[in-house]
């Protein structure tokens, strides 16, 4: 298990304050100018040793990321957006971030934002979190208050302005272009790429998007260095992530730990196990609402990290756990899932705004067991004609789910298809 | 440049264009529907989806990725065809299959690829959305149950019109394209979304349920009911036109058309003069041609040459005003005018009186100064140009007149010629912009020269662009723009009194005993004292024909094989779709059947010799259309204007502005909607 | 309070709204002023509920919005119907949400759905009851699925909650109570496990 003294949230319970003082307590903002001093190549450079991969859900390489904003401006300034439309069901990480430790992500705005040569960042959060935004707004305010935030913020010499904007209830802001719209003040309708963010963004700027807690974890692989942080985990999955253990375990919770930890191991230590005993699972959704569920044969011996996931077609995604223990109808869960996607369906593009309605109405036969296999297949056939023909991974994300379900669950879908099948031959005969 | 295969094909297209650009260069047919040349890439029908090799497995829309150096793409593989099925079915499980009773049956997009990409039964089992049918006013039929959400309309108005009324509302399934408040659309181009939409959910509402495609006889023209010559087709069945669209021409009107222009057709029907009149005891009784000539000849005879005038409006044609010209001159007359609006400028060189800068020009140039005029009422499509150079960027405009939407942001600089004069002494700031601009441009609108001060404005106006830089060896900044479509080609004929001669405000105010009037309909004419015979040559019963002692029956524009030249002076053919009603005859044919009449036959006998007669005698309708370039910069004589006289709006409302567009009911019907205050004053 | 609120045909946002318009639109670059249009959008519907007890958005204040940001009104009705968060027609003055997205469901959102239409008199989804006090609204995913099943009231997440918590939550609300502070009405702190902390259990502060 995981040290307590390896845990970059040392107050993700909110268990202490959470303003500055006490944040500074705990490591926050020491020496944060020295950092800066260290320049901006050897920053992404550490990045890129520690490991870093985005904790938002796609995993891709943070140092990586950061590498591809310009070095010189064209004369656009650059921006830095902080992802925390956390939104994904399942996940409610940030929240935790930005409630309990506000200048962990703070800080690691300031530094990121050297490192990428942009003066200013804008941390999107979504509006359902209105005291997450009352908090993070304090803490802001009270870091320009402090010098730490503005003009030479931290003594460091660098300019940086923090801009805190809420959402307004709509999943599809996660999704990083549709996220750029809705910061411009438009519908939260994903962009065509190319053009990427890092070349034409936020008001056409070179822009890069970060998780809260991948920007939030900054600070700390900066203190402690990057052998440190690629020293946790597995190869390729390095450092720690906070999971979100959600469903039917004793004791839901968020916990940071070693990314590659089994699945088992994770929720009977911290989550209480799953309701009933190890052997009473069913099945569990593991990196969030899009990735594909697994059955209990699965969860076994399941490791938590991105290759491991990936591994089994499934997703660590943003390392939300959902748990379903046997007493659950796993198609209905899945079809609640479809229902989700439908109503957050930004519309723009024909796949995504015919097929996740039809998705989820094809889901409800199988729920209510009037579909046929015809009507199983078709559902499947519909998944490959929406997931890779949309504007943005909505199409997959929507999709994936039902696929999961069939890779994982098949017999038992069919079943019921076989039975309505049955029952309809029995009245016939009658 | 960019070098692409395309299904074995090798095209090279620019770097910047995009694959579904380079797939039409290599001559591969893409389906689409959001996808517009003339609009933003919105990429949001998905039905363009190719495959390109080397890049992540799956299918790319192929509107909005661009080329790249030796990109090879694959526009009928497995892939895209698995793709573009898949796409076609989710836009078929909510769209209406109500074709039969759908006026876009025939020419809808939806259904053609259809055919090559849908399948022969549905497999949705659910219920279909069905959406409201919200009022868009007189012109645009709603059926939004049948939109695809393509969003063209919305681009359109936003972005070409410059009237964002159009937006999506909602989201998901349950996105809805529409005004979200209850309104008409006040765009005066509104009618090419119709154009623009790939289904049936926009269609036009006075031609709703009149034809299908496939009945109509399809004629090429020119739009004549404003200045810019805009190219249309006209379509008939029968005697009757049903309907107007535009046609391609990148360099007049690109594909739009004003509303006056494509809806005004249901006027072609009404108050038509389809036969000849005679007035007898103050009242018009029917009478045969042979009796119209006889009373003409005998007024004629008894009336001295110098007695005699002729009037050419704002329709005609240049054949019959050439023929007009000719038949007065047979007569000894040289009393003829075509400014019945009463301008008086300086027309001695063609700089003076065209929009030299050309329509497609206005996107070279690099500032603006509108001078008493409203594009957007006088040439909507000229206007969506301006802002379409507006929107580029680095487009100042100054304004001096009327202040109104010009759907783009202007300095208004004053109201009359005292603001140009500011301009020419420097007082004014945009004066600097003027001077600090390569390729300034100034327009001058009819409405400020129609006044008594008009000629000392064009020559204010001219005095401006040669300060300015507006006449240089590359570039010619002076523009006219007129309103009425016969003006650039009469005064290309010299229609116009010679020195010494009657000029309009002189025939219309008595000095003529005689007065032909060739389909000139402007309010003036209701003023003609009584003891003028009035010949009105036309084919709407409107102010001129209200006026006459004797009606001859002529044709419109529809009807007639016709030449226009445009405010930029570009000679463009008219051509007949439909015979003119009754005993109505082709302009040119009344007035050589006339002259003959009367002894003085004109010297052409069929459409071919006056045309090459018209060539022979002007050779400007024999000339290619060029550009030409600021080399002479002689002004026009006469001194400029200086005054505070305001400059008035040329046209009290966009939607009745002729005989045509007076006789319909869908412009009085827009007029109802729009002007509520005239609409009410007119009853 | 009434339970009918009538359409205004004009709002404009008061002399201390005005001062937060002005704050919010300089936080972007100029020329960006779109930017804050969903902060305004929430203040106008804020102050609605400030001045009628119903926090909603009328036409006549996107209207507004529109017109201190110089865009066309549609490019507002466009983001005001997009998002879920703005309230097109009036509401109670408690504005509960539920959560039935799967994580809450697996915790027995189901129960809580019924709790609600019972304590608060409401039959469906998107209704208010007949004193006005209760609109009742199934939301998506509110991002708290540890504390599952989750009621919003208003801005407040009410967290670990069951019928019996419900009852007595909108039973004191309608007594005229004020709100309970936000969180857990289990009594857990914050994201924790219920039966007491697995990590972060060393001795305090010793971090480092």
């Amino acid at each position: 298990m995981l040290k307590d003294t390896d845990r970059i949230y040392q107050n993700l319970y909110g268990q202490k304050d959470w303003k500055l003082a006490a944040a500074r307590a705990r490591g926050d903002w020491e020496n944060t100018a020295d950092i800066i001093a260290r320049g901006r190549d050897a920053l992404i450079e550490e990045m890129k040793a520690s490991g870093m991969r985005g904790r938002g859900g796609a995993g891709f390489p943070t140092g990586m990321k950061w590498s591809f904003m310009p070095k010189q401006s064209d004369g656009r300034p650059s921006y830095l957006v902080i992802n925390a439309d956390e939104s994904e069901p399942g996940t409610c990480k940030d929240r935790d971030i930005m409630r309990n430790e506000p200048h962990k992500l703070i800080e690691g705005a300031l530094i990121a934002s050297f490192a990428m040569g942009a003066n200013k960042a804008f941390i999107y959060i979504r509006g359902e979190y209105y005291n997450e935004a009352l908090v993070l707004q304090a803490a802001i305010d009270e870091a320009y208050e402090a010098g730490l935030l503005g003009k030479n913020a931290a003594g460091a010499g660098w300019d940086f302005d923090l801009v805190l904007q809420r959402g307004a209830g709509a999943y599809i802001c996660g999704e990083e272009s549709a996220m750029l719209e809705s910061l411009e003040g438009k519908k939260g309708m994903p962009r065509m790429k190319p053009p990427f963010p890092a070349a034409m963004g936020l008001y056409g700027c070179p822009t890069t998007v970060n998780n809260v807690e991948t920007i939030a974890g900054v600070p700390t692989i900066m203190r402690r260095g990057a052998a440190w942080f690629a020293g946790l985990g597995r190869p390729k999955n390095a450092g720690t992530k906070i999971f979100c253990i959600s469903g039917h375990v004793n004791n839901p919770c968020n916990v940071e730990e070693e990314l590659g930890i089994p699945l088992r191991e994770l929720i009977e230590k911290h989550a209480g196990g799953v309701r009933g005993g190890w052997d009473n699972l069913q099945a569990i959704i593991p990196g969030g609402a899009s990735s594909p569920v697994l059955n209990k044969a699965m969860c076994d011996t399941q490791l938590m990290d991105f290759d491991s996931l990936a591994a089994v077609k499934s997703m660590m995604g943003s390392g939300a756990i959902i748990v379903m223990d046997k007493s659950v109808d796993v198609v209905k869960a899945i079809w609640r899932l479809s229902k989700f996607f439908k109503h957050e369906s930004c519309g723009q593009c024909t796949p995504c705004r015919e097929g996740t309605g039809w998705m989820m109405r094809q889901m409800d036969r199988i729920v209510q067991n009037r579909a046929s296999l015809a009507d199983i297949q078709l559902l499947e056939q519909v998944t490959t004609q929406v997931a890779g023909h949309t504007i943005c991974a909505f199409g997959e994300a929507a999709s994936w789910p039902i696929q999961g379900m069939m890779r994982a669950f098949r017999p038992e879908v069919e079943a019921r298809a076989i039975d309505y099948h049955a029952s309809n031959q029995a009245r016939a005969a009658e | 440049m960019a070098k692409l295969t395309i299904d074995g094909i090798e095209v090279e297209v620019p770097n910047g264009s995009t694959v579904i650009q380079a797939c039409e260069a290599a001559g591969v047919e893409i389906p689409r529907f959001c996808y517009h040349e003339r609009l933003s890439i919105a990429g949001n029908c998905r039905m363009c989806l190719v495959e390109i090799e080397k890049m992540p497995p799956k299918p790319v829309a192929s509107c909005g990725q661009p080329v790249a150096d030796g990109m090879v793409v694959h526009t009928d593989s497995e892939m895209v065809r698995k793709g573009r099925r898949g796409v076609m079915e989710f836009l078929l499980i909510n769209h209406p299959l109500d074709c039969p009773i759908c006026d876009q049956g025939g020419e809808c997009d939806l259904q053609d690829e259809a055919v090559a990409y849908g399948r022969d039964h549905s497999r949705y089992e659910d219920g279909k959305r069905s959406v409201a049918q919200p009022d868009w006013g007189p012109l645009v039929k709603t059926t939004m149950t049948r939109c695809i959400h393509c969003t063209r309309c919305i681009r359109f108005t936003t972005e070409v019109a410059g009237v964002a009324e159009l937006g999506a509302t909602q989201r998901g399934e349950e996105t809805k394209v529409g005004t979200y408040v209850q309104k008409a659309l006040t765009s005066e181009l509104s009618g090419n979304i119709i154009d623009l939409c790939p289904v049936g959910a926009l269609t036009s509402k006075p031609y709703a349920f009149t034809a299908r495609p496939w009945e109509l006889r399809k004629t090429d023209s020119i739009d004549v009911l404003d200045a810019l010559g805009s190219n249309i087709r006209i379509d008939a069945r029968g005697a009757e036109v049903l309907r107007i669209l535009p046609r391609i021409n990148d360099d007049v009107n690109e594909e739009w058309l004003g509303d006056k222009s494509r809806f005004s057709v249901d006027g072609l029907k009404r108050r038509r003069l389809d036969r000849p009149w005679i007035r007898e005891n103050g009242k018009l009784r029917p009478a045969s041609w042979e009796e119209a000539f006889a009373a003409i000849a005998a007024k004629v005879k008894a009336t001295s040459p110098a007695k005699m005038g002729a009037l050419a409006g704002d329709l005609a044609d240049v054949e019959s005003m050439l023929a007009l010209k000719g038949f007065f001159a047979g007569l000894g007359s040289k009393n003829i005018d075509c400014r019945i609006d009463g301008s008086n400028f300086d027309t001695s060189k063609r700089a003076f009186y065209l929009f030299n800068t050309t329509v497609a020009g206005i996107e070279d140039a690099d500032a603006l100064l509108i001078i008493g005029s409203n594009p957007r009422h006088e040439a909507p499509v000229l206007n969506a140009r301006i802002r379409k150079r507006w929107l580029a960027g680095g487009f100042k405009i100054g304004m001096i007149g009327n202040v109104a939407d010009l759907t783009y942001k202007f300095d208004h600089l004053g109201e009359g010629p005292e603001a140009i004069q500011a301009l020419l002494n420097g007082s004014h700031a945009f004066a600097d912009v003027l001077k600090n601009a390569a390729r300034p441009m100034v327009i001058l609108g009819a409405g400020a020269l129609a006044g008594p001060e008009g000629g000392g404005v064009h020559a204010a106006a001219w005095k401006l662009a040669a300060q300015f830089n507006m006449l240089t060896p590359e570039w010619h900044g002076f523009n006219l723009l007129h309103h009425a479509a016969s003006r650039v080609g009469a005064l290309d004929l010299g229609f116009l009194p010679v020195e010494g001669a009657l000029d309009a405000k002189a025939m219309l105010s008595g000095a003529a005993d005689v007065l032909w009037l060739l389909g000139a309909d402007a309010e003036a004419v209701r003023g003609i004292p009584a003891n003028t015979f009035v010949i009105y040559q036309g084919h709407h019963g409107d102010a001129g024909a209200a006026r006459a002692d004797v009606i001859l029956p002529g044709a419109a524009y529809t009807e007639k094989d016709g030449t226009y030249v445009n405010t930029e002076g570009r000679v463009q053919q008219g051509y007949a779709a439909v015979k003119p009603p009754g005993d109505a005859r082709e302009d040119w044919r009344i007035l050589r059947a006339i002259s003959a009449y009367l002894g003085h036959a004109l010297p052409y006998d069929n459409l071919e010799q006056l045309r090459d007669y018209l060539k022979a005698e002007y050779s400007v309708f024999g000339e290619e259309f060029r550009r030409f370039a600021g080399t002479d910069a002689a002004g026009p004589a006469g001194a400029s204007a200086t005054g505070s006289t305001i400059f008035r709006p040329l046209l009290p409302n966009y939607y009745q502005t002729d005989v045509i567009s007076r006789s319909s009911p869908t412009m009085a019907a827009c007029v109802a909607a729009h002007y509520p205050a005239l609409a009410e004053a007119a009853e | 309070m009434s339970s009918t609120h009538a359409n205004p045909t004009s709002f404009a946002f008061t002399e201390a709204n005005m001062k937060l318009v002005e704050k919010a639109i300089k936080k972007y670059p100029e020329g960006r002023q779109m930017s804050a249009v969903k902060s305004l959008l929430d203040l106008a519907q804020r102050q609605m509920g400030a001045q009628t007890g119903s926090i909603w958005l009328p036409r006549a204040a996107m209207d507004k919005v529109a017109e201190i940001l110089g865009v066309a009104p549609m490019r507002v009705y466009e983001v005001a119907t997009f998002y879920t968060m703005f309230n097109l027609q009036p509401v109670g003055k408690y504005h509960l949400q539920v959560c039935t997205t799967t994580p809450c469901w697996l915790r027995g959102s189901d129960d809580i759905v019924r709790a609600c239409k019972a304590a608060s008199g409401v039959k469906n989804f998107g209704e208010t009851s007949e004193d006005g006090v209760f609109t009742l609204k199934e939301v998506e995913c509110l991002g708290a699925c540890v504390n599952a099943p989750i009621l919003q009231v208003n801005d407040d997440y009410y967290e670990d909650m069951d019928a019996a918590r419900v009852e007595a939550l909108l039973n004191d609300l309608r007594a005229g109570k004020p709100l309970p502070p936000a969180g857990s009405l289990g009594g857990r702190q914050s994201s924790a496990p219920a039966s007491g902390q697995t990590s972060l259990v060393s001795a305090p502060g010793s971090a480092e």
